[in-house]
């Protein structure tokens, strides 16, 4: 019997133990999204549902469509999109900026740190949708809690401004999904910054160095790997967030806070054009793919360079 | 990485039926019903009471005497209604699926054109007791006209003015509105002191559709022409719904933070005595829930331009309601038709629409004495006399969407003090149709 060369078979170890879980990996994964793309190309409604193989080929219609902006859906869908950009980086950037300060202030020791920490844990733990229901109560015009600290007690508003319709949806719903994900943050970056070494502190201590210098050139720097997970995982869940907006305003969204997700949802499965949906949800990923990609070269190439 | 929810949702849908008919469990579409296994029956049942425990509560009894009456076990499973429609699709998309369920009537035709329900041809509706035994209008609510039906109506309900008795005593109104003017007068001497005449759902899509539907057909105008084709922009579709709107943009009997609500508040508001009005299906159970008397609110038929409702532009109700449908792919399709047989006998449908508070949509059903008290006589008359299905077309899925949030917008404008006009809505409407048209 030939036997492969030794190089070969060590080479090829890590590929054969591997196996399993690729081809688990590509069953649970890979074929759903290779279907998905397909249905992408197909005029794909509820006339050929029963029998979707046989659903006519549109070859890049679906996507004209999607992207032509000066039609209703390509404009209302590019709309969407710069919502979703901006609420994306706003809900990023708080949940970090919260996150971090936070776990930087519950470095300290003392008493009832640890109480504090499970409160900041708490919404993080709720269920989203009894979470986000909640929310959406509070934000009612005549009978939520928001308005009545506002305008009944603080008197800071004119009138009782509406929460959930019109432009204030978008801060409605910035602040229930910064409220929402930014104790991940706080938890990231809280462990994070156990693995600091201690001698480090008390070396700047010693040299001099006060809370601030200590904070910029220590502790951030030493967050850095750590952030550059954190900020990409933040975006990627916020950008693709379903369930806040949908549990927030229902199957249509007000136009200032029509997130990607719902917007999909609505064009698509609401409609029952799921050739459409899939299209924009290609369109989607696609660009997540490359705002991951070029984000992990950027940050890594600039590592190196720090390290170098 | 995770892609989009709505991707990964589809995905797995059609990664199911891909998965089904890679294993060879799929019976190809088309394929229709056989009787393999003559013994079990597959139910999903739609979610009619408080909670799904209670409906197997309900339903569990009745399973067992059609079990006795045939030997047919039949396995049940009530859907909450947020999963029931998709839980329909992948089960069309992948072939497997239940052998009797329910469905919302108004997604019928939608149904009807994915080619997955058995149709209701004479043959089928004989072996059930013909197609006499049923209602007119709800018949008509079981798919798109000229084809056989896709389902058999199961439960109805339609729409009424409720009002509270005390207020519009303390406002001095002697008798509850049957027209429109007098709602609006009545409403307005209501509205004062934090108080309102006309409760309504703005944020809710399907019920701003319900209620421009019908004053659309008062105004002679379908939002659908005779081929299907959408029409939201005609001069009668615009005016109904302007007069929607207008009951708080220009009569301002509807207070302005109703434009967002979506989840039932009108109606504990009318519960607790801040609204005197609303209109809605079979309220009296959650009424009595928000702890009101069922002495203190009056039912009375929705009011229609002459005061009379009738057919045509006396209309003053959608038909409202579930039907029941066999799967096309049942392996058991004679059990399928005796379950539906006796799902709409006269017992079953008394009792059961009784225990709903819904309508029976068999005429000799109707006669039980629980279907001519206050509440539910008028409930009653109006699915005989004055109630239309919405229009059976495939996509009434979008127009429910499309038009329910043009007016869940206008009401936004409303409530922000915005004009509402014919321009407006009609420019609203006219975006609404463009979508339908991608």
């Amino acid at each position: 019997m030939r036997r492969l060369p030794v190089r070969l078979r060590r080479a090829g170890l890590p590929y054969l133990l591997l196996l399993p879980a690729l081809l688990l990996e590509l069953l649970v994964h890979l074929v759903p999204m290779v279907i998905g793309v397909t249905m992408s190309f197909k005029e794909l409604t509820h006339l050929f549902l029963g029998n979707w193989g046989a659903a006519p080929w549109k070859a890049l219609g679906n996507y004209r469509i999607s992207v032509d902006v000066n039609a209703p859906v390509g404009a209302a869908l590019l709309h969407s999109f710069w919502v979703t950009c901006v609420f994306s980086v706003l809900a990023v950037g708080l949940c970090w900026l919260l996150g971090t300060a936070a776990a930087v202030f519950l470095q300290e020791d003392f008493r009832g740190r640890g109480l504090l920490r499970a409160v900041f844990l708490t919404p993080y733990a709720l269920p989203v949708y009894a979470a986000v229901i909640t929310w959406a109560f509070m934000f009612q015009r005549d009978n939520g809690l928001v308005n009545h600290v506002l305008h009944d007690q603080l008197r800071l508003t004119d009138g009782r401004p509406f929460w959930l319709l019109g432009d204030n949806s978008f801060y409605a719903l910035l602040v229930v999904a910064v409220w929402k994900t930014w104790p991940f943050a706080f938890l990231v970056v809280m462990a994070a910054l156990q693995n600091i070494p201690r001698d480090l502190y008390e070396a700047a201590a010693l040299d001099g160095a006060g809370r601030l210098r200590q904070l910029r050139r220590i502790t951030l720097p030493s967050l850095r790997p750590v952030n550059q997970v954190l900020v990409l995982v933040l975006f990627l869940w916020t950008f693709n967030d379903f369930n806040t907006p949908y549990v927030l305003f229902g199957k249509a969204a007000p136009e200032a806070a029509d997130l990607l997700s719902v917007h999909i949802y609505q064009a698509s499965f609401a409609t029952w054009n799921f050739g459409t949906g899939s299209a924009m949800s290609v369109l989607l990923l696609l660009f997540l793919l490359v705002v991951t990609a070029g984000y992990l070269l950027a940050t890594s190439r600039g590592r190196k360079r720090a390290d170098a | 990485m995770r892609i989009l929810r709505a991707a990964t949702v589809s995905a797995t849908v059609t990664a199911l039926a891909a998965m089904a008919s890679g294993c060879g469990g799929g019976t190809g579409p088309g394929g229709g019903g056989s009787n393999d296994s003559p013994r079990t029956l597959t139910y999903w049942a739609s979610n009619q009471g408080p909670d799904v425990e209670a409906d197997k509560k309900v339903l569990g009894p009745e399973l067992k005497k059609f079990e006795r009456q045939t030997g047919i076990k039949v396995k049940l499973e009530v859907i909450p209604w947020p999963d029931l429609l998709n839980r329909i699709l992948a089960a069309t998309t992948s072939g497997q699926g239940p052998d009797v369920l329910n469905i919302g009537n108004t997604w019928s035709a939608s149904l009807q054109a994915t080619g997955a329900l058995l149709p209701w041809d004479k043959g089928a509706f004989d072996k059930i007791g013909g197609r006499d035994r049923f209602v007119a209008p709800a018949l008509g609510a079981t798919g798109a006209a000229g084809k056989d039906p896709a389902a058999v109506p199961l439960y109805s309900l339609t729409y009424a003015l409720y009002y509270n008795k005390q207020m519009f005593k303390d406002a001095g109104i002697s008798r509850p509105p049957t027209t429109w003017n007098e709602l609006v007068a009545a409403g307005k001497r209501v509205s004062k002191d934090g108080k309102w005449g006309l409760g309504a759902e703005g944020g809710q899509l399907a019920n701003n559709i319900h209620q421009a539907f019908v004053l659309g057909k008062q105004h002679g105008a379908d939002f659908f022409d005779a081929a299907g084709k959408p029409s939201f922009t005609s001069d009668g579709a615009v005016a109904a719904v302007k007069q929607y709107v207008d009951f708080m943009a220009k009569d301002k009997i509807i207070a302005p933070g109703n434009a967002e609500y979506g989840q039932n508040q009108s109606l504990r508001d009318f519960a607790t005595g801040r609204t005197a009005m609303v209109l809605w299906q079979a309220a009296a159970t959650t009424f009595a829930a928000d702890g009101m008397k069922p002495a203190d609110w009056g039912v009375v038929p929705v009011p229609v331009p002459s005061g009379t409702p009738g057919s045509g532009r006396q209309t003053n109700s959608m038909l409202a309601g579930i039907n029941i449908a066999v799967f096309k792919n049942t392996h058991n399709l004679n059990g399928a038709q005796k379950f539906v047989k006796f799902m709409t006998g006269d017992a079953e449908q008394k009792l059961l629409n009784k225990t709903y508070g819904s309508i029976p949509p068999v005429r000799a059903a109707q006669q039980d004495p629980a279907f001519d008290r206050q509440d539910t006589r008028v409930l009653r008359e109006t699915l005989t006399r004055s109630a239309a299905p919405l229009p059976q077309v495939a996509d009434e899925a979008q127009f429910e969407t499309s038009v329910g949030t043009a007016i869940k917008d206008l009401f936004a404008d409303a409530a922000a003090g915005k004009p509402v006009t014919t321009g407006s809505v009609k420019a609203r409407l006219a975006k609404a149709e463009q979508q339908m048209a991608q």
